[in-house]
């Protein structure tokens, strides 16, 4: 997916000014943020939920090879294969030869964000791969040629309207009115598909060590087609994905739709494990798990483990202000919203990525919300820190901030510029605020500076002889 | 009625830097509560910036300088108190974290963080609301700063403290926990995004018909304040403790 973090204020300022976006965000915030909300409050015990399964996770990654490896031995024993990808470009080169080796021509797939990290999808259609996306949300972006803008609701970011006008006029026929209507229109498209895909590619939620089972969880029950009509499924994952047992798997579960779209549990949680067995009516002839690191393994080691709990359920972005302005399109690689803002300057560069967690507020519901508690803030913080050390901030944020600390290290002199300072801004004042600075102007902007009196807290209180 | 001050302790007020230059009116508001209660306050001198703006902008080593000249300054008082949650939050969660690998400092961090309070709170659990007796009658939103929520958890304290004056009448507002979109530098860094957050909040706080908007942190006061009266909205802003102390009766924030 090509990375267009660079371009992040022009497209959030471009962003905040189209309507559609703006109606299409208003309906799905209302949606996701009340459902979750009610779906919680019928667990009483959801914080105990989250506390273990942050403490769970954390002692998953600190023994995560082991757990890798002993998921790869039970795959093999059951007629499947594993193959590792150190990075993207392994990645794509490991699914392409498999499919070259399948004699594919037409690649059905299911919702993976994995995949759209690795660039697949791109990668397959250059080899002549005529690429099904048969997720709903999915196949509305690709028909639109556009990346999704969610991890879990990829059109998001599209009303009614736009989807209908777009499958008018990609399968014919008057634009639909209803989302029923449009529904039953992309699953007839997409039936005709799945019957002569070669191979299935999908995502996976869990990987489950003790079993050798992959896991996902769908509405629509596309990944279930995708994986049992193909001739051959091949499962991307994070390396990350792994659990130990079932019972680790179903304690994640719990958290994961509550969190993700508000529901008890998604319409289907599919395990599939290994390729068709003699007796087994239908299923692949071939099954394969490609586990990605892609910098995974390095984020192991040091403040970015946390990150690596992450069940991709969409909670943070679906509760985050900035995201809900802007939408997914804006943080312009993969993984928008604030689990993005921390991924991302990891995935494609602190630089490249910049402004990400730089957007940010630090107000904290993300990680209030998260079920695994990722301590979203303290993460967006320590990229900027990061990027501190790597000189990234702006040349005349740095001399300033670095202006700043030899003041405030001095208090005759931070007081000395803050009564001047008081006194100039006092000055400028009308009615008691100022309309307009120059230097200013990214306040003032947007809003009045309210005006000082004239002099500070401190000067009063002293001069007053209070602590004399 | 004032206790004699003193008897209760020795506070040092921190004075923001926000509160110090734009609105010295709420330390002075804090004072009079704090000593009509018995409470002997001091504010030190030499105190300048919590060092908040460096660590959430990046600069680690700079949060660091300043977290120790802020606890040399206030620890040897029985309590800190600080307007504004968010100040406050640095003090008590980010100099602990900031100086956990210091053996000369961790100590004092965790120390001084221990005796720290967020004002509305130290009033609400510590002082008591029995020394407030103000009139304020009017239609009033109360707007929840995000670091003073979620790191602090204070949402019942000035709702607590505000049932006690005089002809109030608390409205609240739809999406109370959502953000107002100051941010700090993000306010200045991304004017757009902020300034789209402050309008969403401020329909928001608009919708529930108050004439006034109360909060705990000054930076959010401003922000929003500041959205007020560029948009011409006949409502005015206050720190709570303004309010509570019987000192709001001057113009309200960004108002003459």
């Amino acid at each position: 997916m090509q990375i267009r973090t660079r371009e992040f204020v022009p497209r959030a300022t471009f962003a905040l000014h189209d309507p559609n976006l703006q109606r299409a965000l208003a309906k799905a915030a209302d949606g996701f943020i009340g459902k979750r909300a009610k779906a919680i409050a019928e667990v009483p015990e959801f914080e105990a939920l989250r506390e273990a399964a942050s403490a769970r996770k954390d002692e998953i990654l600190s023994e995560l090879d082991l757990w890798l490896e002993r998921f790869e031995a039970r795959v093999r024993a059951v007629g499947g294969q594993v193959h590792w990808a150190r990075d993207a470009e392994e990645a794509r080169a490991i699914v392409l030869a498999l499919c070259r080796r399948a004699g594919a021509r037409t690649v059905a797939k299911g919702k993976s964000m994995v995949s759209e990290e690795i660039g697949l999808n791109e990668a397959l259609a250059a080899d002549g791969l005529e690429v099904i996306e048969t997720d709903l949300g999915e196949y509305i972006v690709q028909l639109a040629k556009e990346p999704p803008s969610h991890i879990i609701a990829p059109a998001v970011h599209k009303t009614k309207e736009q989807v209908a006008e777009l499958f008018a006029e990609h399968h014919g026929g008057p634009p639909k009115t209803t989302v029923p209507e449009l529904v039953t229109e992309a699953r007839l498209q997409l039936r005709r598909k799945f019957f002569r895909t070669d191979v299935g590619i999908t995502g996976a939620n869990f990987l489950i060590a003790e079993t050798g089972a992959s896991v996902i969880v769908t509405n629509e029950g596309n990944g279930d087609l995708t994986q049992s009509l193909a001739r051959v499924h091949i499962v991307t994952a994070g390396i990350e994905k792994v659990v130990p047992t079932l019972e680790d798997a179903t304690l994640f579960l719990r958290l994961l739709a509550r969190s993700a779209t508000g529901q008890d549990s998604e319409t289907y949680t599919t395990y599939s494990m290994g390729p068709r067995r003699a007796d087994d009516p239908d299923g692949p002839q071939e099954y394969h798990v490609v586990l990605v690191d892609n910098g995974r393994s390095r984020m192991l080691g040091g403040p970015w483990r946390p990150m690596l709990r992450c069940i991709r359920c969409g909670a943070c972005m679906n509760h985050c202000p900035v995201y809900g302005a802007i939408g997914g399109h804006a943080y312009g690689w993969v993984y928008p919203g604030p689990m993005g803002s921390v991924l991302t300057p990891l995935f494609v560069g602190l630089d490249t990525a910049y402004d990400l967690p730089n957007a940010c507020t630090l107000n904290g519901r993300c990680g209030e919300v998260c079920p695994v508690k990722i301590p979203l803030p303290d993460l967006i913080r320590e990229v900027r820190h990061a990027q501190q050390r790597d000189g990234l901030h702006p040349p005349a944020e740095q001399r300033a901030k670095a202006l700043w600390r030899r003041a405030a290290e001095r208090p005759a002199l931070y007081h000395g510029l803050e009564r001047l300072a008081v006194r100039l801004l006092a000055t400028l004042g009308r009615k008691g605020r100022i309309r307009r600075m120059a230097g200013l102007h990214a306040w003032t902007d947007a809003r009045d500076l309210p005006a000082p009196s004239g002099r500070t807290f401190l000067e009063l209180w002293h001069a007053k002889g209070r602590d004399e | 009625m004032s206790s004699p001050p003193g008897r209760a302790g020795t506070v040092g007020l921190f004075a923001t830097c926000l509160m110090n230059a734009m609105r010295p009116n709420i330390g002075f508001a804090a004072a009079r509560l704090l000593e009509d209660a018995g409470w002997r306050v001091e504010v030190p001198r030499e105190q300048t910036c919590c060092g908040q703006p460096a660590y959430n902008g990046g600069d680690e080593d700079a949060a660091r300088a300043l977290a120790r000249r802020t606890i040399a300054q206030f620890e040897a008082f029985d309590a800190l108190v600080a307007p504004s949650g968010s100040c406050l939050a640095t003090l008590k969660y980010d100099y602990p974290r900031l100086l956990r690998d210091d053996p000369l400092w961790a100590g004092r961090a965790q120390a001084l963080a221990d005796k720290s309070w967020e004002l509305l709170t130290f009033l609400h659990e510590r002082v008591g609301a029995e020394h407030i007796r103000s009139r304020f009658p009017h239609r009033v939103t109360y707007h929840d700063s995000c670091s003073g929520l979620r790191q602090l958890g204070i949402r019942e304290a000035p709702r607590a403290l505000l049932a006690r004056v005089e002809g109030l009448k608390l409205v609240e507002a739809e999406e109370r926990e959502v953000c107002c979109g100051f941010g700090g530098t993000f306010s200045v860094k991304y004017p757009a995004l902020s300034e789209r957050l402050a309008e969403n909040k401020v329909q928001r706080l608009l919708a529930t018909r108050a004439e006034v908007v109360l909060g705990g942190d000054l930076g959010c006061l401003l922000h929003l304040a500041g959205r007020l009266t560029r948009i011409c909205a006949p409502v005015r802003v206050y720190h709570t403790v303004e309010v509570l102390a019987g000192l709001a009766d001057g113009p309200g924030i960004g108002q003459a």
